[in-house]
């Protein structure tokens, strides 16, 4: 098999068992062929003893010990699969609503979500509790997944309902790129193989959709922005006077010879060289990690930024956040986190609640000011030294920061600058 | 076409590396976990390409069975010797010695388990506070739910159900006195991922994972080699077949599958036509459903 240029594509699924997700991912495993001997075996030897006739597709998703026992989803699980076109990554996440945080963790680096509907019941709270998140998340391609059509003859009329439920709540949403697919999870319509059962349907399957969405452009190419994560500097004579500044290019493109800023100090340099491993290159893009030196010996360490002279982040002191709570410890007022912020760290307080939005109906309540396990709120956060921000609408990655504990050393919150 | 965007492998390779130097930038003493296995030869050939032109920055730590192949061992020791960096080795046997474990009993014993407490005490006694490890989220279901930084309390055990949630790229290594973190910057790579990767960078790995003649047993439906750690059991016959190994572990579980593919080229063809899990050949994997979940629990890798 020749190595190729085929691109990596990392979505997301939410939904709880009963919409049939597990089942979902079973039957793109086993459709296009991931699925091993000795897994099949496993699994075919656990649902003969759960007195199922065939095999239970969901069974490939189990987890852990506590998962199965519980017939549950407790934490992102990843799985992989590979077709001619593309790398697929999923992260299969709990739908529920007490696993908020393990949706917000799965959605954060995902470039689409899929989302599913049981024809059934139409739009219910979680379908619009994951898509406020999958918009939050700012994932740029949803995908909606009308499940078990079987269940109504598959019909038509029932699924254009349903279109224009989701439509209608949705609107309030900002959304890029969504599509929308009737399936049966639990017989293939529409999974991997088209369906003789909806002629009436003209558009892709959920797997060639996944093959075919254009996500060359989910990367800002932009705003070049390099985090500094290490400074090398070899200790031998062929690399005497080597600094070489390391880290992963979060958006944009480098070249030799461009003009650049180092963040926060300001001072300017051109680029000497830039290394992709061994290799020197002429230019770099987002999501490279590479090694670059620059013209004049000023200092650069962990933390800073370089960035193109003309175009610049802002550097803040007080912005205000979307923040999503992950922990079993509720937020306490004016307690000091540790903030990390793409390679930077400082110190935070979160001065004021601004509002906290209910997931399932999109209000905004600005009277109450706790925040537990699982709440999103609009915050204002105050940091000890500036940091170099972007919006997270622009840019994923400097737009993006975590809240950590100092006293337990956990990651308490998430954090999106708005 | 290929501008301005990677292609997969490219990708995986960038966030292996920025993972790598993620460690290096938040631990004080992390270390490199070499088995000798392809997916630890490949951690170290990333490190390699992370810290270009300075060298690897970490040492490499080996827990050794002393059931090993004496093939890995020779490659181990010419890595080492290649690339200029600090070995530290952890002793089952001096484990055992020590009465820190007991060896197991019976026809399938193993000293597999008995690694975990080796691989405990040399992190502790080389306060070690990251260990680097190649273990990927295909491997195994219990794997799947791992994070790239995972977090090991003062027992060295792993919580589950209790993980840190890791979004974006901001990995958050922050512990205490005594804790320790696994680092796993091949989480996303599969074995078809590693193969294609090790043909398109041409690293060198044991000939082990070669087509080759060895004398090997028929046993729970893999041929293990034979070597002075095997007992054969009545009705057991040896012979002789061209086979390689898919994993390296120890010699005592590690079954070959027959085969012909000698070239990297001929293994990423056999490989993509494989029709079973490459721990399907490992007997430890074999023993229970949750037999990797329980140990990793324990602090195994």
């Amino acid at each position: 098999m020749e190595i190729n240029n085929n691109q990596l594509l990392r979505f997301t699924t939410a939904g709880s068992v009963d919409d049939g997700k597990s089942t979902l991912i079973g039957r793109l495993l086993y459709d296009s062929k991931s699925i091993f001997e000795d897994q099949l075996e496993s699994v075919g030897n656990t649902s003969a003893k759960k007195g199922y006739d065939g095999i239970d597709l969901a069974l490939f998703t189990d987890g852990l010990k506590d998962e199965r026992e519980q017939g549950i989803t407790i934490d992102v699980a990843y799985r992989y699969f590979t077709t001619p076109k593309r790398k697929f990554i999923i992260a299969d996440t709990p739908g529920h609503i007490q696993y908020t945080r393990n949706m917000v963790t799965g959605a954060s680096t995902a470039n689409a979500a899929v989302i599913l509907i049981d024809a059934r019941h139409g739009v219910i709270e979680q379908t619009k509790r994951h898509s406020f998140i999958a918009s939050l998340l700012n994932i740029p391609h949803l995908i909606v997944c009308i499940n078990k059509m079987d269940l109504i003859d598959f019909s038509e009329d029932v699924y254009n309902k349903i279109v224009g439920q989701f439509e209608e709540f949705s609107s309030k949403l900002l959304m890029k790129d969504v599509r929308f697919i009737p399936i049966s999870a639990l017989n293939g319509d529409n999974v991997v193989n088209r369906s003789k059962n909806m002629e009436w349907y003209q558009n892709g399957t959920l797997l060639s959709t996944l093959e075919n969405l254009h996500i060359s452009s989910d990367i800002n190419k932009i705003d070049a922005r390099f985090p500094v994560q290490t400074v090398l500097r070899p200790q031998n004579e062929k690399f005497r006077d080597y600094r070489g500044y390391a880290g992963r290019i979060a958006s944009g493109i480098y070249r030799v010879g461009d003009e650049v800023a180092v963040l926060p100090s300001g001072f300017t340099s051109k680029i000497k060289s830039i290394n992709a491993g061994k290799q020197e290159v002429d230019e770099a893009y987002a999501p490279m990690s590479i090694a670059m030196t620059l013209e004049d010996d000023i200092d650069v360490s962990r933390g800073d930024m370089i960035v193109k002279k003309n175009n610049q982040p802002e550097q803040e002191q007080e912005f205000d956040v979307m923040l999503c709570w992950l922990n079993n410890e509720a937020i306490k007022p004016r307690t000091k986190y540790t903030i990390m912020h793409t390679t930077n760290e400082e110190r935070a307080m979160i001065k004021e609640v601004v509002y906290k939005m209910d997931i399932n109906s999109f209000e905004r309540d600005s009277e109450n000011s706790t925040l537990e396990m699982n709440d999103i709120a609009r915050v204002k956060i105050r940091t000890t030294r500036s940091l170099m921000l972007d919006s997270y609408r622009d840019n994923r990655i400097t737009g993006s920061i975590i809240l950590i504990d100092e006293n337990t050393n956990e990651t308490v919150a998430a954090g999106m600058i708005v | 076409m290929s501008k301005y965007y990677l292609n997969y492998l490219d990708e995986l390779e960038s966030e292996a590396i920025y993972i790598l130097r993620e460690v290096w930038a938040q631990f004080e003493n992390p270390v490199i976990l070499f088995s000798g296995g392809k997916d630890s030869i490949l951690v170290t050939h990333l490190a390699k390409k992370a810290f270009y032109p300075a060298k690897i920055p970490f040492a490499l730590m080996h827990v050794d069975t002393g059931h090993n192949f004496p093939e890995t061992i020779k490659f181990r020791d010419d890595l080492i010797n290649e690339l200029g960096v600090k070995l530290i080795v952890g002793s089952v046997q001096e484990s055992i010695d020590k009465g820190r474990v007991a060896e197991e009993k019976g026809k399938n014993a193993t000293r597999n388990a008995l690694q975990i407490t080796t691989l405990l005490d040399a992190i502790e006694a080389n306060k070690v506070d990251c260990a680097i490890g190649g273990g990927r989220r295909d491997e195994e279901k219990a794997r799947a739910k791992e994070r790239f930084f995972s977090h090991r309390d003062d027992f060295g055990q792993w919580d589950p159900k209790n993980q840190r949630p890791e979004l974006w790229n901001l990995l958050n290594g922050k512990h205490f006195e005594g804790e320790h973190f696994r680092a796993f910057p091949i989480s996303n790579w599969t074995e078809m991922d590693v193969w294609n990767y090790i043909k398109k960078e041409n690293i060198s790995i044991p000939s082990l994972y070669f087509a080759h003649e060895r004398e090997v047993i028929w046993r729970s439906n893999s041929w293990i080699p034979v070597s002075k750690f095997l007992t054969m059991e009545k009705g057991e016959k040896l012979e002789t077949k061209k086979i390689r190994f898919r994993t390296l572990g120890d010699i005592t579980i590690t079954g070959g599958i027959e085969s012909d593919a000698d070239t990297l080229e001929k293994i990423a063809m056999e490989v993509s036509a494989m029709r079973k899990t490459e721990r399907g050949d490992r007997s430890d994997d074999k023993r229970s459903e949750t037999a990797m979940e329980d140990r990793k629990k324990q602090g195994y890798f």
